[in-house]
This record gives C-alpha cells, sequence and structure tokens, in this order.
C-alpha cells in the first residue's frame, strides 16, 4: 500500500502519522505543500495534525489551497482514500472534501488528554478493524475542534451512517457529539482525535493500531 | 483602491470568543451586554481602480478563501 504524507508548514504530527502507517505495512512518502504533484499510484493521502500556515485566517484555510491541495482533490475524486487528522481534518473541511467546519472549542480552552470515543459505524476501509459500538481512546489535542453541520447536513450524516467516532464526554462543543466523519464514499475521513498517537504502549494505549491495521488490510487486498 | 471584507459568524453558529468577552465586560462592571459577536475584518489594497470590478474580486476572494461559508457570511465595503 502506498502512501503519502502531506507536509505545511506548521505540520507536527506528521512523522507521527508516517511512523504509525509504516508499522501497518506502508510504503511513505512525504509531500511538501509547495509541490503541485503527489507521486504515482498512491492509494491513501494523509494530512497530518499541527498549525498549519500557524492557524493563520482560520485553521486549514490556507492549507486548503495550497498547490498539492489540486492533487489532493484529484485524487479523492478518483475514489482515492485521504485520511485527515486534527489539523488534516481542518484542512479536509476547508477544502471542500467533508462537510461542516470546525470553530473554537466551545470551553476556549485547548485541550491535550485522552478521551473516550464510540465508534459509530465499522463500514469504512478505516472503522473496519473495530465493532459498531466499540469504545476506544485516542488523545485529543486541539483548540478548534468544536464541529458544527447545519441541522440538514447533520440528517444526512446520521442518515448515511457516516458519524465515524462520536465523544463519550463532549469536550469541545462539537453538535451531537461528532468526533469523526466520513465522506460519502466513505473513503475520506477525517477525525480530531489522534489514532497515531495511540499505536504504541509508550502512548499509553495502542488503541489506533486497529485504524491503521484495517486500512492497510482493505487498500492491500484492493 | 481599498476594500475592507467584514467576516462574521453567521446568526445561531456558538461565538465561544464572544461570550467569554461579554463574561468578562460583565466582570469590568458594564451592564446589560446582552449579546457579544466576534468578527474579523480584512482590508485589501487592490491595484483595481473601479469600484464594481474591485468590489467583484473581493467578493470571489470573500467566497473562495476570506470566509468560510458552513459557518461565517461575509460584507464587502468599497
Amino acid at each position: 500500500m502506498k502512501a503519502a504524507v502531506l507536509v505545511f508548514p506548521g505540520s507536527n504530527c506528521d512523522r507521527d502519522l508516517k511512523v504509525a502507517l509504516e508499522r501497518a505495512g506502508a510504503d511513505v512518502s512525504m509531500v511538501w505543500h509547495k509541490d503541485d504533484r503527489l507521486p504515482e499510484g498512491l492509494d491513501l493521502v494523509a494530512v497530518p495534525g499541527g498549525f498549519s500556515f500557524g492557524d493563520y485566517l482560520r485553521c486549514g484555510a490556507i492549507a486548503a489551497h495550497s498547490p498539492i491541495t489540486a492533487s489532493l482533490r484529484r485524487h479523492a475524486a478518483r475514489g482515492g482514500f485521504v485520511l485527515g487528522i486534527c489539523n488534516g481534518f481542518q484542512v479536509l473541511t476547508e477544502a471542500g472534501l467533508l462537510p461542516g467546519a470546525l470553530i473554537r472549542n466551545a470551553g476556549l480552552k485547548f485541550l491535550c488528554k485522552d478521551v473516550a470515543l464510540r465508534v459509530e459505524t465499522a463500514e469504512s476501509a478505516f472503522t473496519s478493524g473495530y465493532d459498531e459500538g466499540q469504545q476506544v481512546a485516542f488523545p485529543i489535542a486541539h483548540h478548534d475542534g468544536n464541529y458544527q453541520i447545519d441541522a440538514e447536513g447533520l440528517a444526512e450524516l446520521r442518515g448515511e451512517g457516516r458519524v465515524a467516532l462520536t465523544y463519550a464526554d463532549n469536550p469541545n462543543g462539537s453538535v451531537d457529539d461528532i468526533a469523526g466523519v466520513l465522506s460519502e464514499n466513505r473513503r475520506v475521513l477525517g477525525l480530531m482525535p489522534h489514532p497515531e498517537r495511540a499505536v504504541d504502549p509508550v502512548h499509553g494505549g495502542t488503541d489506533g493500531v486497529a485504524m491503521f491495521g484495517a486500512l492497510l488490510g482493505a487498500l492491500e487486498g484492493a | 483602491m481599498k476594500v475592507r471584507v467584514d467576516v462574521m459568524l453567521k446568526p445561531g453558529v456558538l461565538d465561544p470568543q464572544g461570550a467569554a468577552v461579554r463574561e468578562a465586560l460583565g466582570n469590568m462592571g458594564f451592564e446589560g451586554v446582552r449579546e457579544v459577536r466576534q468578527g474579523k475584518v480584512i482590508e485589501l489594497d487592490l491595484a483595481e481602480e473601479d469600484p464594481d470590478a474591485a468590489r467583484a474580486q473581493a467578493t470571489e476572494m470573500a467566497e473562495k478563501l476570506l470566509a468560510n461559508l458552513v459557518i461565517e457570511s461575509y460584507r464587502v465595503e468599497i
């Protein structure tokens, strides 16, 4: 499985994400945001966490218009898999690849802690390693993780089973406790919690392993 | 030509920063502040001198980048 991790000025989870994907068996290349094309034959493009462009204007807004993002859109449009974590999730919503928007946490604080999450659907390459309803623990580390979507959009997400993960105890004010959502074709996942920070016992948990493992399994088999 | 773009959260979208400012104003003794909404002012200096064309340019910029229309509205002032 060939994966690329996009790197923007201010990305800071890019190497962690590379390690997590490599441990699951992926061949990973790092792609700088000013490159105008992605490597050939990619199965997955991963957009890492961090503070791309210093969160200027809005989190993820500038990165969503970087040169590499046009290639990311083409990759998604032809059915390629995309994983956006934390700032990566913000980039994907700003780029219009996922619905909704992420705004300042309701409590205004930057939150950095492990949270309990509920897997809302196992029907995606990202979540098939879990059971529906299973509780997992991933760390969060964000200031703007408050997911907002209008009632119509929320009904659509819920109706199509595209809410991937919810918070057991909503930390940031997100609508309907949403922590992660899938695209219509279920091949783009954006989530605020960090599965790549839960792949080694020294992280304090390994619940993220099943996400990368399932993804690799699905894409190797494809 | 100078153009100003005001960006505000849409009505109904929670504004935690505005709420914190309101709280602080109350603590300072400013009474009767029912709500505070915080937005952004973006000033553009455009080479375009025709007001209509400048407005059109700024509008396109607002739609594509300066505002996130999922949660924000904008107003262009020449």
